[in-house]
């Protein structure tokens, strides 16, 4: 049976439909492959007594015959949503041990599907990352390993775990969150398949906050297929989110047959700066080519601003987080450290509770946001945001889609020093444009370079056009024909 | 714009994080250095461009002002390091 972890999302749903086995029968090969897996440390916490119970409610409903859209697939829930009875760490060590009394939106509509939840998966400390190095529950180690390097390699950040996850099987698809490209980059580095929707689709309720106008949970999973299905059922309108869309969910899945044939496809000239890795730059040709050869039409664009987005997302995402982590102060939740003072207990909690990355942010967030300073660097920020906003605008007045790589490189090594904070941001260069602006983008896995490692491709469309970017990431599928690692037994 | 351990010193208190005095230098010279790199902003025309609050042009909704949650005060405090007689216990303010 341990074959059963190899199965997609649409493939198992469809057997298990047809009883050729049951969902306890595929939560246990998938609860066995993450117990002989744990060395990745892709779980902070594995949640084998939930699952199981799931997975029989979940037969029990397949009997009767009143299944959900995703009954009895073993999902991993990124540890930054909050899970009603299970403990939500966000990564850090100051909320170690809270355990919400209440469910995020997102996970709550994955349940009502009846899928089953396996764990909560680790991650960059509050989504701060992008190696899942800042963990304070330890590195995630990605399942591929270099052909000419035995070292551990990371899974990308901030969705790391996630990513380690679905591309080793230990989970048939697994929730993340976006805000510079934590889904994406995760997914490129990987081998799988990574989407963020446009900003609005999914709920951000009970979604630990980081930078709440960047924001965006979505699907992670091993094809595009499966990706449509989870993220039809994450998304739709959520009151308890004001800036959730009220807006009707397409089937994003009846559109993956659609092809390209007709559309216009971008290629902004910005993605390729001088020094492109040029094993990426050989692969987006490779994709530009899969685009013609489907009956795409393939545009040169420009996209002016792309070089001013990790500079103005690093005033943005720090500045809201300074905001948003202000709540993490020893008096309601998470850990505390005593002080003679209320200010001293406050500032002492937070010393220890925060790890260094995320202090950093913080203390950035709030020096741009300090009197004196707002305007030259946040107001400044959020101007030179709308920019990048407008270039897209005006770049899908002529195309329906744009094409770039994911990620600038291929995955690193864990041990690889780090030692400057600049150099780590660089990893969302391409990632992050599309988060200022709000649009969708989705991470197909598209080819290995010559050491062996995973490289994705990126699709961007206009807001509210996941329709579009499916029928775009579908077709690049099918020419990939990536080799997906093998399942070990 | 290179900040000094006196600045540091002033955020690291508006952001209620204790940084040890011989910490400030080295975090001096980290937040310098991402502070410089993200100066190229200012080489940007922005004359006449609206700043970009959010991450959606929807408008914000409007519900009717009513009470739609509460007397959850257990659940409110089940995960507060120190509750005490039904409040969130806190270092004495008031002398």
């Amino acid at each position: 049976m341990t074959n059963l972890t190899a199965l997609t999302i649409a493939t198992a749903r469809d057997k298990l439909a047809k009883k050729e086995f049951t969902a306890v029968e595929l939560t246990q090969a998938h609860l066995a492959a993450m117990d002989r897996h744990k060395h990745l440390n892709a779980f902070i916490a594995m949640t084998p007594d939930v699952a199981v119970a799931r997975a029989k409610e979940s037969d029990a409903r397949l009997a009767s015959g009143k299944s959900g859209a995703l009954e009895g697939i073993p999902l991993g829930i990124k540890d930054l949503f909050c899970t009603e009875g299970v403990q939500t760490t966000a990564g850090s060590h100051i909320l170690e041990g809270f355990v919400p009394p209440y469910e995020s939106t997102v996970t709550q509509k994955l349940r009502d599907a009846g899928s089953v939840m396996l764990g909560k998966l680790n991650l960059d400390e509050f989504a701060m990352g992008s190696s899942n190095l800042t963990s304070f529950f330890g590195a995630v180690k990605s399942p591929w390993k270099a052909k000419t390097r035995s070292d551990d390699l990371v899974p990308g950040g901030s969705s790391g775990g996630s990513a380690a996850a679905v591309s080793g099987y230990l989970a048939m698809g697994a929730t993340g969150t976006d805000t510079g490209g934590s889904i994406r980059q995760p997914a490129s580095f990987c081998g799988i398949v990574g989407v963020k929707p446009t900003y609005g689709r999914c709920s951000r309720w009970g979604v630990v906050a980081f930078a709440s106008s960047l924001d965006q949970p979505g699907p992670m999973t091993r094809t595009v297929r499966d990706a449509a299905i989870m993220l039809k059922v994450m998304c739709g309108h959520d009151p308890k989110d004001s800036t959730s869309a009220p807006m009707a969910v397409p089937d994003f899945e009846a559109v993956l047959g659609q092809g390209v044939k007709g559309l216009r496809i971008g290629i902004p000239k910005e993605y390729r700066p001088d020094g492109l890795n040029t094993e990426v730059a050989a692969l987006w040709d490779c994709g530009i080519q899969w685009m013609k050869d489907a009956g795409a039409t393939i545009v040169d664009i420009s996209l002016p601003h792309t070089k001013t987005a990790l500079p103005t997302y690093y005033i943005v995402a720090p500045a809201e987080a300074s905001s948003n982590l202000a709540r993490y102060d020893g008096v309601r939740f998470g850990q505390r450290v005593e002080g003679k003072s209320l200010d001293e207990m406050y500032s002492k909690t937070r010393a220890a509770g925060f790890g260094t990355e995320v202090k950093r942010r913080i203390l950035i967030g709030t020096y741009v946001l300090s009197a004196g300073y707002y305007d030259a660097y946040y107001l400044k920020a959020q101007k030179v945001r709308a920019l990048i906003a407008r270039d897209f605008t005006e770049a899908f007045e002529k195309v329906d889609a744009i094409l770039t790589p994911t990620a600038p490189t291929p995955a690193f090594g864990v041990n690889d020093p780090q030692d400057d904070p600049v150099a780590m941001y660089l990893n969302d260069v391409f990632t992050v444009p599309a988060s200022l602006a709000g649009i969708p983008g989705a991470s197909v896995p598209a080819g290995l370079n010559s050491d062996g490692l995973p490289l994705g491709l990126q699709v961007l469309t206009k807001r509210w056009d996941e329709e579009t970017m499916f029928r775009v990431c579908q077709v690049l599928e099918d020419a990939a024909q990536f080799p997906f690692l093998k399942v070990t037994p | 714009m290179s900040l000094d351990k006196a600045t540091v010193r002033r955020i690291a208190t508006l952001a209620r994080i204790e940084v040890p005095e011989a910490e400030l230098e080295a975090t001096a010279e980290t937040l310098s250095g991402i502070l410089k790199w993200i100066e190229q902003l200012a080489e940007v025309n922005t004359d006449a461009v609206a700043p970009m609050s959010g991450g959606t042009d929807l408008k914000l909704p409007w519900r009717s002002d009513k009470v739609t949650d509460g007397g959850q005060r257990d659940k409110v405090l089940a995960n507060a390091p120190d509750p005490q007689d039904g409040f969130f216990g806190v270092p004495k303010v008031v002398e």
